[in-house]
């Protein structure tokens, strides 16, 4: 205090008084008018802070490098596309407190691609929203949550589901095991969507593979376990030759490491070791060992000879550390927007109409249709091996995917039990 | 009796917000607004359930959020069997059934939790906690796995004949349960059991020698909390139909830690005033901004430091000054003290959005808008400014600061006289 | 015999790594009665400082510097945050650390980006050291235990044979008279508390390219951290490390244990059938419930014995 008091009181009220007008400036300077902006809006629902905020994160910027080629396409109507993001923190209460800011701001399509437990949420939310306010109707549309009750049990003629469920997934899994492979081992996380795996898993392999004995069949708790060795002791003893496992992230990460420092030579047999973050995190630990499904890898256009697809991949490496997987992200914009032009205008109703049946090619030249039964989309999946010889690497670790069997689009149009339904007008 | 006004303003103000933002060229209410309301009424429940833990009998808990939700999944089923027709229940009473499940279970875990104190106790929360939101996972008949439980709330059982389609008659219901489950848990602390508690939780040892079981006090205590975490549970259900583990997971017990505390412990309003402000930090500020973590985190340690009796404490300070007559004296002081106060808020704000736009935004191909215009991130201006405000204001503020705490410590000691 | 071999010195490897992490926590927790919720945010920093510093000079020096740094932080967290909170009781400090965890988390998603690092085990260290039963002992897991060991050779001889550890325990049961003997109180603190979060940070560099280095670790070692520090007992470190390597064993036990509670009930001819929540519950195989393991022991133990399994003091 004495320090201010030897300022001297003119020197004090003067610094005041600078303060002041300085905030009034920065005040003054800080108002600006808002732009309008004529676009066609979509909501999008996903985490983007705390733990998980990675995935939203991701498939953001991925959105952003989408639009570009849609809007540059022609967009919709003759306007663009844009998204909203809503942060929904991974819980689906956050996801239906978005939702309601959705309906107020009248946003006619609302996307989310991280979460089942979100996704289900926000299915039987639009439900009931439509049902109690047929005027303000609006589109959900799934771009991540893959259950497979969600277009069997649960199907809902407001959604849209823009990826391979988990029984497609299970079912190109299975196709793609080589022959030589008899003995499995599965192991999944103890929630709804690694039972889910196990379950269709399980079914598809005595569909297909009835040769194939199953000699472990084990559920781990969701990421809680530090330690995989007893793990790696389990697998070995049981003389199994493949890992079929649903495991994602930290916990596939584990898995294999652990593989690799016990000196278990199996394969692994997974569906997501894709996702963004995993080719990073196992390294070359991987290489020979590991094998995915996927929609999509930069080496897909090379293997088809697809220059144009090959370009927009490479356009999205140019700028980036990880690699444009999402191509089913790309099939429900381009599809979106011709089934708002076929309708006319953004109303759910007259788009949903529209989109149901419609059937189209994705961006290397698979059909794909997305079919009217159950609102799922059916499209092709690539089972790829983790490699040295191929001609694009992953996330820059030196080895990339390359695709040793494909599920076709036909392959993969599996029954449904969904018996949705249908509103009156 | 200025009490007893201030709760019926409240009220009313409560019961009149959903018409203050009436969106008039679409003739509905604003579905965000109602939704963060019911959102309020809740976490209201929540944070008072969870006061009588911490405040008032200073039982640290960590498994709040697990009455929370079983009152929750407990309803789900309810309403389902209601809807059923094999539970003539009305809705109205719902929350009431929802609060004996929160009881039950209750019960059950304080028989084990409620043998320790303190640290102890918080310990084996914890454990009963991360167990619990495990399990919620892994058991599909009760808990439904990821996806959770479903209901549909419509079940044409109504006391009052609603039909609780609209957003708003589910609001007034919580609105209406809110104030009752408030008022209860007052008229808690007015008994013999919530002033044992109060006394356990100073001086346990004394209160042993009284004669009262400390252990029992605890235990009735912990129950009853969870009798109310269990209403504010069911009442959540019945809002979003839908209960999955998040609602009794770690992060919401953590919620009802955060709201409570910041609101203030020792007051009883506290954690009310706790939950809305948290509330609208969560669901309006993460609207606005992907860093409220930074935010909250800041806020809560700032708190912690500065203020442990919470915003209801600090508020309460000035009761002596109001008797006094007095409390004119500090309008100017504290406006004095807001300007400063609002420059190191805009820097910091500034500063956490221009970084986190760096690193995290820009890729995301986001544009970034402070203050409602376009910001260019690369320009020095706006970090310029950032800091420049944030420096300034810090430097003005421990300025005001020091004249404001002078002029309060004046008015302190006047008003004692 | 082949199994219960493999699993013990799994298990003995699990159970330092815990330990690792656990000691700092139970020195500070002991020392200052503070349970630091940041505990685990500092093990990530430390992560993903030894990455940053291995990229420009190696992992060698990364393993002497990063722990250093987080230390400081430490000290600083002290030095201008905890230590004011201090007067306010101990709940007051929780939850100062526990407002650190999310701004800790959001500085990191801030700087490093919000995915995993490509944070490796050094090709030093990469080869296997010896097999048993067909099973490779990677030479990195030795190099653990090498640390591990000495970390707890380091921190016992600091506290019971130095006499910076006698002040530091005589501060803990009575600060005010080693006050008046004129040691300056609130540095043992602080000095405990970075070194507390000096442990972390190493146990950070070792973990953070054994398991994966990404935003979300704290949030998958923090909780287990605790039950080991709580287990074991205030005010022992012996407590922490025995606890440290009991649940590392019935962890990895655990696993290869598939009988579940109806199994245990079937020879006594009562079998569960049906699709109830009931036989859910009573089917579960115990490798399931594994990591949980750790919880129940835990809520156990407390119940009947609230100073933990070693502690010497209460809460």
């Amino acid at each position: 205090m004495a320090r201010f008091e030897a300022f001297g009181g003119n020197m004090r009220s003067l610094f005041r008084r600078a303060c002041f007008a300085f905030v009034a400036l920065l005040m003054g300077a800080a108002i600006r008018p808002a732009l309008a902006q004529d676009t066609i809006k979509v909501a999008y629902v996903d985490p983007f802070s705390g733990p998980f905020a990675s995935g939203g994160d991701e498939f953001l910027k991925v959105f952003a490098y989408i639009l570009q080629k849609v809007n540059a396409d022609g967009g919709a109507l003759g306007k663009k596309f844009e998204l909203v993001p809503f942060d929904d923190k991974l819980q689906p209460s956050e996801a239906l407190i978005a939702l309601k800011s959705v309906t107020d701001q009248n946003i006619p399509f609302v996307m989310q691609c991280t979460g089942s437990n979100v996704g289900s949420a926000l299915l039987d939310g639009v439900s009931k929203y439509n049902a109690r306010n047929p005027d303000n109707r609006i589109l959900y549309l799934n771009c991540g949550a893959l259950a497979t009750e969600l277009t069997n049990e649960l199907c809902d003629f407001w959604q849209f589901r823009f990826t391979g469920n988990v029984e497609m997934r299970a079912a190109a899994r299975v196709k793609a095991l080589p022959k030589d492979v008899t003995k499995v081992y599965l192991l999944n996380q103890d929630y709804l969507f690694g039972q889910s795996i196990q379950h269709d898993t399980k079914k598809w392999l005595a569909k297909l593979r009835p040769d194939i004995q199953i000699v472990g069949d084990e559920l781990m708790p969701f990421g809680k376990v530090q330690d995989f060795s007893p793990y790696i002791q389990k697998i070995k003893a049981s003389g199994a030759q493949s890992v079929i496992t649903g495991n994602y992230n930290r916990d596939l990460n584990l898995l294999i490491k652990a593989a690799v420092d016990d000196g278990l030579n199996v394969r692994f047999d997974t569906f997501l070791a894709h996702l963004i973050g995993g080719p990073t995190a196992i390294g070359s630990a991987g290489e020979g060992r590991l094998f995915s499904v996927t929609e999509f890898d930069p080496n897909v256009p090379a293997e088809l000879n697809k220059p144009e697809a090959e370009a927009f991949s490479n356009g999205w490496r140019a700028t980036h550390d990880t690699d444009f997987s999402e191509i089913p992200f790309l099939t429900m914009f381009q599809m979106l927007a011709r089934a708002i032009d076929k309708a006319g205008s953004t109303d759910a109703l007259k788009v949903a109409l529209a989109l149901e049946g419609m059937k189209g090619t994705d961006l290397v030249g698979a059909p794909v249709e997305m079919r009217k039964e159950d609102h799922q989309l059916l499209m092709p999946y690539y089972a790829v091996s983790f490699t040295k010889n191929v001609k694009y690497d992953a996330e820059k670790t030196g080895l990339g995917w390359k695709t040793d069997f494909i599920a076709t689009t036909e392959e993969l149009t599996l029954p449904t039990v969904c018996k949705m339904k249908r509103p009156a007008s | 009796m200025r009490v007893r006004w201030l709760i019926v303003a409240l009220i009313v103000v409560a019961m009149a917000a959903p018409w203050g933002f009436y969106d008039w060229t679409h003739h509905r209410h604003s579905g965000f607004l109602i939704s963060m309301l019911s959102q309020m009424g809740m976490m209201v429940i929540l944070a008072l359930s969870y006061n009588m833990l911490l405040g008032q009998a200073g039982l640290f808990s960590l498994c709040h959020a697990t009455f929370f939700g079983m009152g929750g999944y407990a309803t789900i089923h309810f309403l389902n069997a209601a809807g059923d027709g094999s539970l003539p229940v009305p809705m109205e009473v719902m929350p009431l059934l929802a609060g004996l499940s929160g009881l039950a279970l209750a019960m059950l875990f304080g028989a084990m939790a409620t043998k320790q104190r303190a640290t102890a106790f918080a310990m084996i929360t914890l454990g009963i906690g991360e167990l619990m939101a495990t399990a919620a996972l892994m058991f599909h008949h009760f808990f439904g796995g990821e996806g959770g439980v479903t209901t549909n709330r419509m079940i044409d059982n109504s006391v009052f004949g609603l039909s609780y389609a609209s957003g708003l008659q589910v609001y007034y219901l919580i609105l209406a349960w809110t104030v009752i489950a408030a008022a209860l848990m007052y008229f808690l602390t007015l008994t013999p059991l919530g002033r044992m508690a109060n006394a356990t939780r100073d001086n346990f040892e004394r209160a042993q020698f009284i004669g009262y079981d400390p252990r029992m006090v605890r235990f009735l205590q912990f129950a009853l909390s969870g009798f109310f975490a269990g209403i504010g549970g069911g009442l959540y259900a019945i809002t979003y139909e839908i209960v999955t583990f998040d609602a009794l997971a770690a992060p919401l017990s953590a919620n009802a830690l955060l709201m409570a505390y910041i609101g203030g412990t020792t007051v009883f309003g506290g954690p009310i005033l706790g939950a809305v402000l948290i509330t609208l930090l969560q669901s309006g500020v993460s609207l606005l901004s992907n860093s409220w973590l930074v935010y909250v985190g800041v806020m809560f340690i700032a708190m912690v430091i500065f203020a442990p009796s919470g915003l209801a404490g600090l508020i309460k300070a000035h009761e002596p000054i109001r008797r006094a007559g007095r409390l004119g004296a500090l309008t100017v002081p504290y406006l004095r003290l807001v300007i400063p106060s609002l420059g190191v808020l805009l820097g910091f704000v500034g500063l956490v959005e221009l970084m986190s736009f760096l690193t995290i935004g820009a890729a995301q191909g986001k544009k970034l808008v402070l203050f409602g215009g376009p910001i260019d991130v690369h320009a020095v201006v706006p970090w310029a400014v950032s800091v420049a405000s944030l420096l300034l204001g810090g430097v003005w503020l421990r300025f005001e600061a020091a004249g404001f705490h002078l002029v309060w410590e004046r008015l302190m000691a006047g008003a004692r006289r | 015999m082949e199994t219960v071999l493999i699993s013990v010195l799994n298990g003995l490897v699990y159970g330092m790594l815990l330990f690792m992490l656990a000691s700092g926590l139970t020195l500070i927790f002991s020392m200052m009665g503070v349970l630091n919720f940041a505990h685990a945010s500092i093990y990530m920093v430390g992560a993903y400082l030894a990455f940053t510093i291995s990229q420009v000079l190696g992992f060698f020096p990364a393993l002497i510097i990063a722990p250093v740094l987080c230390g400081l932080i430490g000290a600083g967290i002290e030095i201008w945050g905890l230590r004011r909170v201090h007067h306010n009781g101990h709940i007051a400090e929780l939850l100062f650390t526990f407002g650190l965890v999310f701004i800790i988390q959001r500085l990191v998603q801030m700087t490093w980006g919000m995915l995993p690092m490509a944070y490796r085990v050094p090709p030093l260290l990469d080869f296997p050291l010896f097999h048993l039963y067909g099973v490779n002992f990677p030479a990195y897991r030795g190099f653990m235990l090498l640390v591990s060991g000495a970390m707890l050779l380091s921190t016992w001889v600091l506290l019971k044979k130095t006499r910076v550890g006698l002040i530091i325990q005589a501060a803990l049961t009575h600060p005010q008279m080693v006050s008046s003997l004129g040691h300056n109180v609130p540095q043992v603190f602080t000095t405990v508390f970075a070194g507390g979060c000096l442990l972390a940070g190493l146990a950070g560099v070792i973990g953070g390219n054994y398991q994966t280095t990404e935003p979300g670790m704290a949030d998958s070692m923090g909780p287990i951290v605790f039950v080991v520090v709580v287990f074991g007992g205030l005010g022992s470190l012996a407590g922490c490390f025995v606890a440290s390597i009991v649940m590392g064993m019935i962890q990895t036990f655990a696993v290869v244990v598939d009988y579940s509670v109806a199994d245990l009930l079937r020879p006594l001819g009562l079998a569960i059938s049906g699709d109830t929540l009931l036989t859910e519950v009573l089917t579960v195989p115990v490798a399931r419930i594994g990591a949980l393991l750790p919880f129940v022991m835990m809520v156990t133990i407390l119940f009947f014995r609230p100073r933990g399994l070693m502690g010497t003091r209460d809460a």
